[in-house]
């Protein structure tokens, strides 16, 4: 027993380390799609201390928006466009009609209303699109689909070219969220409001508006997710489950902390698969995936309650 | 009013501490007792015992164990019915382990394991706070529906990996399985659902529940004034798992009749914290009008297409019902954001004083 717990698993770890690099390659790929959920919670929390729980529904509602409206004889690229529309509309109506008149409530009001909209998101979904799942639009869109076999030490590594893709996009998509953040007016505002509420709107920042451009960023990256993952698993509700996989990640990093989203999303996604594969599987009947992510996360949490790149929790009287 | 105080006048620290200071509040609440009790059951249909009145008892129990953690000793939690499960599974367990003993006592014991596991998942609150305990309860949540799913000594090793109640019998009738019928199990519920309601009442009022409510408050100035915090908030959860323990069991054994470990889903979770929350956090009575609305609130639905003649498939009036319930969520929590009970006491502050506005 020990010997399998302890010994076995970096045997074979050493012994086949092609088959290693495969496994901490899907990891990576997931991971990011993690951090990329993960970064779009921490946007919202950090500028409305709103803990976001349709994030999830937002990936499956606007892949299923993105591959409706193709089904609607629309072409790739200008049903993305209008996704993204779509999406903004979203933004708008939920900051006008939710969180303006909740501005000011407890966190868990908050909380619920967000759990509210994934219901009402769920349950419109599902009338205007149905239920089944759909095939994402990937080759209309340009996605390669075929994969790359490398024999690194004479074994075997195939990298599929749609993970290769996800990995570059998200990169890329990370890499313009910093900059915009930190380079650009409005993004600076955003961090702003982030650090402190009141001091940025007596400089003039408009709550209102960072609020609808947060839940706009947030519309965008769950849009990106939902290609990549539905290309990966197909369009449907099971898809909301992936957001779930966020929340852990939030927990390692820090609800506040964006660079904590990533390496918690990259540290998650190969750790996760990593467990699986060596101790889950032949020791614990598999699929260890839907909670190892949080028990990690609440271990890492018993010695630094505000996560690892969260703002330490400072308690008055 | 109706609900003229003149005249009620407390002579003693006895008086003015009872249970219902009001002398029509324990008029209403006798009203309610002998609707349930008596009017309900005599008057209800088969339809209604199974789709209405078992489970918004049930529900209504449930969600008063997740009030006393999130509503009384402030600690959020997301894991309602994983800990449900474990309830239903040990109930399950004792009655194929001990074919002879009494049903009741079985579900009632069965809290004692949920309890046991709450305050496991619970110690991590003694370090974690807000949301990040909230995200730790998930890890309750996922993981104990996964040993659910994987431990087949669970559901005694059978092909179908789900639970399947027994016919039990309790002084010669049927309490439980395909053989009961809904009117027993509507007093069994009822019986449980009173007496833990009862304790609960009075816990929430003395001192354990002062100390509860001190730590929801402010956890550091509680503990500046004497508090064990790590008693404080082990309590809440052992007690909370406990009724919810015995509303999951209550959920299998009374309700349902076989469960399948995805049952205890986060859905199920979330469902039970929208009927705290709507209800009103920290409220007994809000537990019970939470559960009416959100468990009546989908059955009037379903039935009001066909009443009114509209020819709408299920499938959409489902998916309609989704949406409807999730926009009158928001809608209560713009409104009134305290829940129905503060409505309730509202009301009840403007019957007290009508027709004058002071």
């Amino acid at each position: 027993m020990l010997n399998d717990i302890f010994i076995k698993p970096f045997v074979d770890m050493v012994s086949a380390p092609d088959f290693l690099l495969q496994v901490l390659w899907e990891g990576l790929v997931s991971g990011i799609l993690y951090a990329l959920i993960a970064l779009g919670f921490v946007l919202i929390f950090r500028s409305s201390r709103i803990f976001n729980f349709a994030q999830g529904i937002m990936v499956v509602f606007a892949a299923l928006t993105l591959v409706g409206l193709h089904a609607y004889g629309i072409p790739a690229w200008i049903a993305v466009a209008m996704t993204l529309g779509v999406m903004f509309v979203l933004a708008v109506s939920i900051e006008r009609i939710v969180l303006r008149p909740l501005v000011g409530q407890p966190d868990i009001i908050l909380f619920m209303a967000t759990i509210g909209i994934t219901l009402f998101l769920i349950g419109g979904g599902e009338i205007i699109f149905g239920g089944e799942n759909k095939q994402m639009i990937t080759a209309e869109l340009g996605i390669p689909t075929g994969d790359t076999v490398l024999e690194p030490w004479g074994g075997l590594l195939i990298l599929q070219h749609l993970d290769i893709t996800v990995v570059v996009v998200a990169t890329l998509l990370v890499a313009a969220l910093l900059a915009f953040l930190n380079y650009t007016r409005m993004g600076r505002a955003i961090r702003a409001l982030g650090d402190d509420h009141q001091a940025a709107l007596s400089v003039g920042i408009s709550l209102q508006t960072i609020w609808v451009l947060v839940w706009f960023i947030a519309g965008i990256i769950a849009l990106v997710t939902g290609i990549a993952w539905g290309a990966r698993a197909g369009v449907s509700f099971a898809l909301e489950v992936i957001a779930y996989k966020a929340l852990p990640v939030l927990m390692l990093g820090g609800l506040e902390s964006i660079t904590g989203a990533i390496i918690g999303g990259l540290m998650i996604g190969i750790l996760e698969k990593l467990f699986e594969i060596y101790w889950g599987q032949p020791l614990m009947g598999g699929n260890t995936e839907t909670w190892f992510a949080f028990v990690l996360a609440l271990v890492v949490l018993l010695f630094r309650p505000q996560g690892l790149f969260g703002e330490r929790i400072i308690e008055r009287v | 009013m109706l609900y003229r105080t003149a005249g009620q006048f407390k002579t003693s620290y006895q008086a003015d501490q009872a249970l219902f200071p009001i002398r029509q509040d324990a008029f209403l609440l006798g009203i309610i007792l002998i609707l349930a009790w008596v009017v309900f059951p005599m008057t209800a249909s088969e339809f209604t015992f199974q789709t209405l009145l078992i489970p918004i008892l049930i529900y209504s129990l449930a969600a008063l164990g997740l009030n006393i953690l999130t509503g009384y000793a402030g600690q959020l939690s997301l894991g309602t019915a994983a800990f449900m499960g474990v309830g239903a599974y040990a109930c399950y367990k004792m009655i194929t382990i001990m074919p002879w003993m009494n049903p009741i006592v079985a579900i009632l014991l069965s809290g004692v394991f949920s309890a046991g596991i709450g305050v496991a998942f619970g110690i991590p609150s003694l370090r974690i706070k807000g949301f990040y305990l909230a995200i730790a309860t998930l890890a309750a949540q996922f993981f104990l529906v996964w040993l659910f799913e994987k431990w087949a000594w669970l559901y005694n090793y059978n092909a179908s990996g789900a639970i399947q109640v027994p016919n039990l019998e309790m002084f010669g009738t049927y309490v439980a399985g395909p053989q009961a019928s809904s009117i027993v199990q509507y007093y069994v519920v009822l019986f449980i659902v009173s007496l833990l309601t009862m304790l609960c009442i009075n816990l929430t009022r003395g001192n354990l529940g002062r100390t509860w409510k001190a730590t929801r408050d402010m956890d550091i100035a509680a503990e500046l004034i004497g508090i064990n915090l790590m008693k404080s908030k082990l309590t809440a959860f052992a007690v909370s798992s406990y009724i919810v323990g015995v509303a999951g069991a209550l959920f299998v054994f009374m309700w349902r009749g076989a469960a399948e470990p995805n049952l205890f889903d986060i859905p199920l979770s979330f469902r039970i914290l929208f009927i705290a929350i709507i209800g009103g956090l920290g409220s007994i009575m809000g537990n019970y009008l939470g559960a009416i609305l959100i468990v009546g609130l989908p059955v009037v639905l379903n039935l009001l297409p066909a009443a009114l003649g509209i020819p709408i498939d299920s499938a959409t009036v489902e998916h309609l019902n989704i949406m409807i319930v999730g926009s009158l969520i928001v809608f209560f929590l713009i409104v009134e954001p305290h829940g129905l009970a503060q409505l309730w006491r509202l009301i009840r502050e403007k019957l007290i004083i009508w027709p004058f506005p002071h």
